[in-house]
């Protein structure tokens, strides 16, 4: 069982994709640090020996910014943004697309489901 | 795409030698702009610009976490007044 950053790794899967499970961490980043570790990224997370599991969690721990401290970080950055007025901030609270997309439709993900307005009664 | 780093942020030279001039004389007045693409640097800060946003003049107290940013950034140039109800359709007849 390896437990990396307060997340349980996927035992059956391969150690590039296995580490992508922690938040923070992409396909791009895992292969780093499987390389910088000196661990196959075809072993199975399973198979991992407690020297390798001690050795990744020391390097994320030291050289990445992971799972709560970096959604801690995220807020930071859009709390920012709507303590200082500005546009951007102003659509990170309004729920709406930030970088200038349009919302005459789409802009669903934003936005959410969608949510009907009464027409005109005569 | 973002700007070169080899020129360095965009600054409205009327806007900074205005501002300049003032922090020489250690005055604090409105400075109207009409130059929301200038980027803020840290010599504002603490001064207030009227940010044109099309139609009027808005007042931006410069902080020091503003630094960075565009001026334009701070003066709406839309105003959303709602979608259906009585008072949506009040409002669009105002405008």
């Amino acid at each position: 069982m390896a437990r990396i950053a307060g997340v349980d790794l996927p035992k059956n899967k391969r150690v590039i994709i296995g580490l992508t499970y922690i938040y923070g961490i992409g396909k791009t980043s895992s292969q780093k640090i499987c390389n910088e570790c000196g661990v196959d990224v075809n072993t199975r997370v399973q198979d991992l020996s407690e020297d390798a599991v001690t050795k990744i969690r020391k390097k994320i721990q030291d050289e990445y910014k992971v799972e709560g401290a970096l959604k801690t970080e995220i807020n930071m950055n859009i709390k920012r943004l709507m303590d200082i007025n500005s546009v951007r901030g102003y659509r990170h609270h309004r729920g709406l697309p930030v970088h200038g997309q349009r919302t005459k439709t789409n802009a669903r993900t934003r936005k959410g489901r969608k949510r009907l307005v009464g027409g005109k009664k005569k | 795409m973002a700007r070169s780093i080899k020129k360095g942020p965009y600054i409205d030279p009327n806007l900074d030698s205005k501002i300049n001039k003032l922090n020489e004389e250690n005055k604090k007045v409105v400075v109207k702009t009409w130059a929301r693409r200038c980027t803020i640097p840290p010599e504002f800060v603490g001064h207030t610009i009227a940010v044109h946003n099309g139609i009027k003049f808005i007042p931006v107290y410069i902080s020091e976490n503003m630094v960075g940013h565009k001026l334009g950034e701070f003066s709406p140039t839309r105003t959303f007044r709602g979608h259906g109800g009585k008072l949506a359709e009040r409002m669009t007849k105002i405008r």
